[in-house]
């Protein structure tokens, strides 16, 4: 016993000690390894790390972080060195999203904000962000007001606003599925705004509702709604759910067989969703923001190669590109206005277009002027569950030009008034 | 697109729904029965309970490629039974006796703790976990959410529950767990090992907390917080039961499920709040619950 | 004041004195006002939970609720009523306490684990209906497009909203005077007989003490200060949305209060203090913040057997 013990001239006890003695020292100087150096150029993402949005933020933190090693291996901003600063926001404590947010900022002094996925969040932070006048990007909250009634000048955004995504697959759907819609939408801002946005586009083209459903944000168990719109007797079943949600109700629609009677569909759908249901389930029309089997646009496939480096063989998702293009936005605005001050780079970002190799689509993507709203390719088509390779997920048969989808400037509702 | 057995009275969207609600609840009642056996004989409100809920449908899915569907419903729930027996050894066994909150802190932090073990092992990505086709076919037109997989999911809850009523009938360690769950200190006098019979009782519901992990990913994404939105319900099963009755939290169960079913039809937005108002209720007219015993907890 | 006096006094000496530095030594040891403010306003709603567990002992699992209530009202009634600050906190109290008041006859007759479930229940009750009442609370999104605004009081004005420190110390005396009023109330004869019940329910209701009319009346005391708390939780955030109404929020509060000490009156301080620094420190340093968190709870569990403050008092006392 004792011999085995002392091979390494050290017992159990020491060995407990010293960890012990090494957390303490952690511990005890809790703050003092988080200085940093001041000649850094800082980001700061807040984002959920934690929860239930925690798959999505890890995708957007490989894409961030691939963008910053990009960034400096080109000189980094204004010939500064980047720096990343990660803070968990958790997927929906808006107080902790604020206080990191505030962290961030106040004591880390960092130059650009991003963040957040949960729209709550999102609206959160930019109320801090709007305060301090700090450049913000939001990666992927879609609620509208972020860049609509509550737009500011500092707070520009990667994802689409709900309305855009209704736009964009309204047609698609009353072509092949047909005119008679049930809704089934999460009773959040999210939903509300993209059933209401599908409503208007479906009405331009004839299409009718014959009813719908609110269903509570975290839902698991979907049935009782799922008879209610088997019993309307639809020709398509709207989901405009996300994540877990999402993922539960489709599960669970095609365990019923409603596949088999009725088009299943929706507007926003995301790689997650698809990688997390049964290959019997993943069907449907939708659209996706971003996808990573484009073959003729230049540059996707070297990001796709890098990302998978990072991500142990994974292809990238929508999320993933979003904090890829968000970081970008902060490095391009810098370069764009020489300087980072950020109403001058704000400024500058007005009816911006991101190179090729940052917007990664085939029309490209730029930032509308007086919204800070990107705009740019949508991709319809349809859900399969077996592609090229086993997370080609998704069948692009159209893409559409977000400016087309986007509707007006005075639609959005966002009048943006600058600092003097 | 017609042609199809379609609902189009009123009554009969109620009666699909409280058939439907039935099928819910019997998987509330399954979460809520080792809650309820935990707490009835050693007082500790298990919150990690959602957390041994997503451990044993990660073991399943993670067994699923060597032993399949039916091997990984034997064997993960044993499975997650054992790590119940081990936490309950080394850490749970130092609260008894102690203020019941203090229960509640380490739970808590256990289910803090399972929460991100599951995603620093498996991923926060909600894995696809396939059941056998042939389950997951409607048996009917007109019942068309009457799945074999739901049939299938409310006649492991029957066997789980007949057994469990078995083992606590028959058997010499259920005869204990009742006898223990009255009065531990008689019990304990008369020469029976209190600490191995808490530890029996422990592992037997974090068993059925297994159990219901493998039949939810069935129906459910398998990600990390999978268990958290069912343990609330699942208290309410067993507060609307009556504490302390086994037979009350099963009847809790599927009430729950039914009520929601049906507020889905007429008042849909209050699906979820309706199971709280229903517990208020029932602990403002008769706070021991449905079938709970009087003077107890 | 004697020398024991003075030795009875010196915990209350030295906390307050952290407290009315904190804005000038947390920054130095690499901490931010905000964590400070955060820390203050969860320590107020834990103490005010406290008043109730561990002056009264009857657990609540329920005072999100009433914390919810005292947030949505001060972010309402500076958005849709009254553009004041102050007209907000009182406001957003006072639909707390009322609602508590309402709420108590109801309950207070349940003990233990019922007393418990049926406050969850009336508590998610309130959840639901922020959480799906959109046009009037925004629902998940939350309520926004307000904020905080300058205290004004005609002849000068202290600008809270944009100077952190200002709010802190803003913060510091709406804590001072909710906590000094519970101090003197568990100190009379009120507080005293509180405690009574706490000890023995049985020999107070014997001594003709009318047992339920005082905890409806603690009950309602311990969520009018948890509604105070509420309002100054949504005035720091700047924003509002329902999780802080959820049941797990309640829980975040009594394990404040557990890990402090529920047996002295500053342990729920110190223990919403570690909770909001903990994790706070720790979810910079790793994604698995949860895991040490986790930890540090059952640590808590087996070697603190009262709390992070009973063994101070413990080694203090003998």
């Amino acid at each position: 016993m004792k011999s085995d013990r002392s091979t390494f001239g050290l017992d159990r006890r020491s060995i407990i000690k010293a960890a012990a003695a090494a957390s303490i020292t952690q511990i005890a100087s809790p703050f003092v390894i988080t200085a940093r150096a001041a000649d850094e150029v800082k980001i700061g993402l807040d984002n959920p790390l934690t929860g239930v949005y925690a798959a999505l933020g890890k995708n957007e933190l490989i894409g961030a972080q691939l963008a910053l090693e990009q960034i400096n291996a080109k000189g980094g901003i204004l010939s500064r060195k980047v720096e990343l600063l990660v803070e968990d926001s958790t997927s929906g404590d808006a107080g902790t999203a604020v206080q990191k947010a505030g962290k961030l900022i106040e004591r880390d002094k960092v130059n650009f904000l991003v963040g957040n996925i949960n729209s709550a969040l999102a609206v959160a932070m930019a109320g801090v962000s709007y305060e301090k006048g700090v450049f913000h990007v939001v990666p992927g909250g879609h609620t509208d007001p972020v860049t609509g009634a509550n737009c500011h000048w500092n707070v520009f955004r990667v994802c689409n606003t709900t309305q855009m995504e209704a736009n964009a697959v309204a047609g698609t759907l009353i072509k092949s599925a047909g005119k008679k819609w049930y809704y089934l939408t999460p009773d959040y801002a999210f939903g509300h705004t993209l059933q209401a946005g599908l409503e208007k586009a479906a009405a331009k083209l004839g299409g009718t509702k014959l009813g719908g459903d609110l269903t509570p944000l975290g839902t698991t168990d979907f049935s009782s709604y799922l008879i209610k719109a088997q019993a309307a007797n639809p020709e398509v079943i709207i989901f405009l759910q996300a994540g877990d949600d999402a993922v539960n109700a489709l599960k669970q629609a095609v365990q019923f067989g409603l596949d088999k009677k009725f088009h299943l569909a929706g507007a926003q759908q995301e790689l997650e969703v698809l990688l997390g249901l049964p290959p019997e389930a993943r069907i449907g029309t939708w659209v996706f923001e971003w996808y990573w089997n484009q073959p003729n646009v230049p540059h996707v496939n070297e990001f796709v190669a890098e990302v998978r480096k990072k991500s142990g063989g994974h292809v990238p998702t929508a999320r993933t590109w979003f904090g890829y293009a968000s970081i970008w936005t902060c490095a391009l605005a810098a370069q764009q206005a020489k300087s980072l001050e950020p109403a001058k780079m704000a400024k500058a970002m007005q009816g911006f277009k991101l190179p090729p190799e940052v917007s990664l689509m085939p029309d490209g993507a730029f930032y509308r002027a007086s919204q800070n709203q990107l705009i740019p390719n949508l991709y319809v088509g349809s859900a399969q569950s077996k592609g090229s390779e086993p997370e080609d997920l998704f069948k692009v048969s159209e893409v559409v030009k977000g400016i087309d989808a986007a509707g007006s400037l005075e639609d959005t509702g966002c009048k943006m008034t600058w600092p003097a | 697109m017609s042609g199809y057995g379609i609902v189009s009275s009123m009554t009969q969207l109620v009666l699909f729904n409280i058939f439907n609600g039935l099928i819910v609840g019997a998987f509330y009642a399954l979460m809520a029965l080792g809650l309820s056996l935990i707490l009835n004989l050693s007082g500790v409100i298990n919150f990690a309970h959602g957390g041994f809920l997503a451990i044993g449908g990660y073991i399943a899915y993670t067994l699923m490629p060597y032993i399949g569907f039916w091997g990984g419903l034997v064997v993960a729930p044993l499975l997650t039974a054992v790590l119940g027996l081990l936490v309950e050894r080394v850490l749970i066994r130092r609260v008894y006796g102690r203020d019941p909150l203090y229960s509640l802190l380490l739970t808590f932090g256990l289910a803090f703790m399972f929460e991100d073990g599951t995603r620093f092992i498996w991923g926060a990505q909600s894995l696809p976990f396939q059941v056998p086709g042939w389950l997951v076919t409607p048996l009917s037109n007109q019942y068309f959410f009457l799945t074999g997989y739901r049939l299938f999911m409310v006649l492991v809850v029957a066997i789980a529950v007949m057994g469990l009523f078995l083992i606590l009938g028959r058997t010499r360690l259920g005869i204990r767990i009742r006898a223990g769950t009255l009065d531990l200190e008689t019990v304990s006098v008369l020469g029976v090992n209190v600490r191995v019979l808490r530890n029996m009782n422990f592992g037997l519901g974090v068993y059925l907390a297994g159990l219901a992990g493998v039949l939810a990913v069935g129906q459910l994404g398998l990600q990390p917080t999978i268990g958290a939105s069912l343990i609330m319900p699942s208290f309410v099963a067993i507060i609307v039961g009556g504490l302390g009755s086994l037979p009350g939290t099963l009847l809790g169960g599927l009430l729950i499920g039914v009520a929601s079913g049906i507020t889905t039809v007429f008042f849909p937005s209050a699906t979820e709040a309706v199971i709280y108002v229903m517990m208020a209720a029932v602990l403002l007219v008769r706070p021991r619950g449905l079938l709970g015993e009087e003077g107890r907890f | 004041m004697g020398a024991s006096e003075l030795n009875k006094q010196a915990p209350n000496i030295f906390v307050w004195l952290l407290l009315l530095g904190m804005p000038f030594w947390l920054p130095a040891i690499g901490g931010y006002t905000e964590l400070g403010t955060r820390a203050v306003v969860l320590g107020l709603a834990a103490m005010s939970l406290n008043f109730l567990l561990g002056y009264t002992g009857v657990l609540s699992f329920g005072h999100a609720a009433y914390f919810g209530l005292g947030a949505y009202g001060v972010g309402m009634t500076i958005r849709y009523l009254m553009p004041s600050t102050i007209v907000g906190i009182l406001v957003g109290t006072l639909v707390g306490t009322l609602a508590a008041a309402i709420i108590g006859p109801l309950i207070i007759r349940l003990r233990g684990v019922y007393f418990a479930m049926v406050t969850i229940a009336f508590g998610q009750v309130f959840f639901f209906i922020a959480f799906r009442w959109n046009s009037v609370t925004g629902g998940d999104d939350g309520l926004s497009g307000w904020t905080r605004l300058p205290l004004d009081f005609g002849f000068a004005s202290i600008d809270i909203q944009h100077n952190a420190r200002a709010f802190y110390y803003f913060v510091l005396v709406v804590f001072a005077l909710s906590v000094g009023a519970m101090a003197w109330l568990l100190r009379s004869p009120f507080g005293r007989t509180l405690i009574a019940i706490r000890e023995n329910e049985q020999r107070a209701r014997f001594l003709g003490i009318p047992v339920d009319q005082h905890i409806w009346i603690s009950w309602v005391i311990s969520c009018c200060f948890v509604s105070v708390a509420g309002a100054l939780y949504a005035l720091l955030n700047n924003f509002i949305d329902p999780r802080a109404l959820y049941w797990s929020q309640s829980g975040d509060f009594v394990i404040m209060a557990v890990l402090g000490g529920m047996r002295s009156f500053w342990g729920p301080l110190i223990g919403a203090a570690i909770f909001v620094v903990l994790q706070d420190y720790l979810s910079s340093q790793t994604e698995n913040w949860m895991s040490f968190v986790g930890l540090f709870f059952v640590l808590v569990v087996l070697f603190f057997p009262r709390g992070v403050l009973g063994v101070i008092r413990r080694k203090v006392t003998s």
